[in-house]
């Protein structure tokens, strides 16, 4: 099957996250194939590329990062969201004269219309809030 | 109650007509973003040609009153884009009877929008009308 995942939860404020990527790792160690993740609402934060946590927890955005080098999974965040809560790309950064970016590959700025695709062209879209 | 706005169901399985995505709206317009990106989530599936439903459900259905403007806390309101509805082809709004009910609402409170009361049953049916369901 093919599946997709909306997170809508922020990292490390929430369970949503974690649970998320552990359902990731659930259907892929089944032979699933996760085609697309897609971060909206306070979800944008799981790409922060200065995330820091402390070294007893887990990374969460390195593990976003493992699923799309070992599994091509498509990691897209909303652009309105994510603009918002200050998610920029060097490409945006740069648009609104921001020094610096808090995005980069493999997250992508992308439209809600991603997100409508990833939930009518997989066989499963399970929402993580 | 839900006799005036209670649009009428044919066919099987309380008889909905099949949608791409269902739009469960859960929370107030207030507090919180989640019924402004629900909502902007239904109009871009609409942009694109999908068949739509918004469910109004919860806390959801305060949307439906009139005059949910920018606050002073300075979020907006909703009020613009349940009026934007219309022009984005979303047409077919549901409301949980009960969830009004809870909240010492009645049909005739909600003027902001053209919408069908539904009862839990019917609720479940719609769920299962639509291909997706997506929930804010």
């Amino acid at each position: 099957m093919r599946y997709a995942l909306a997170v809508y939860g922020g990292p490390y404020s929430q369970q949503a996250s974690h649970s998320a990527l552990r359902f990731a790792d659930a259907l892929l160690a089944r032979g699933h194939q996760l085609t697309t993740v897609f971060f909206y609402h306070d979800g944008v934060y799981n790409a922060a590329n200065m995330m820091a946590p402390p070294q007893d927890e887990p990374h969460l955005r390195d593990r976003w990062l493992s699923l799309a080098e070992n599994h091509a999974t498509r990691l897209q965040v909303c652009v309105a969201a994510g603009l918002r809560r200050g998610m920029l790309d060097e490409r945006e950064a740069a648009r609104h004269g921001k020094q610096g970016h808090t995005l980069e590959a493999p997250f992508e700025l992308t439209g809600l219309g991603q997100l409508v695709e990833a939930t009518l062209d997989n066989d499963h879209l399970i929402t993580f809030a | 109650m839900s006799d005036v706005m209670t649009a009428p169901l044919a066919g099987d399985d309380a008889g909905m007509a099949a949608g791409d995505l269902l739009v469960m709206l859960r929370h107030g317009p207030h507090g919180s973003s989640w019924l402004r990106e629900g909502l902007e989530a239904a109009m871009v599936a609409a942009a694109f040609g999908r068949e739509v439903g918004l469910l109004f459900t919860g806390d959801g259905v305060m949307a439906l009153l009139e005059g949910q403007q920018v606050g002073p806390l300075g979020q907006k309101g909703s009020d613009n884009l349940l009026a934007a509805l219309e022009m984005y082809d979303v047409e077919r709004c549901y409301v949980d009877a009960a969830a009004l009910r809870a909240r010492g609402l009645t049909a005739q409170d909600v003027t902001l929008l053209p919408v069908t009361l539904l009862e839990h049953d019917e609720v479940v049916a719609l769920t299962t009308a639509f291909s997706r369901v997506l929930s804010f």
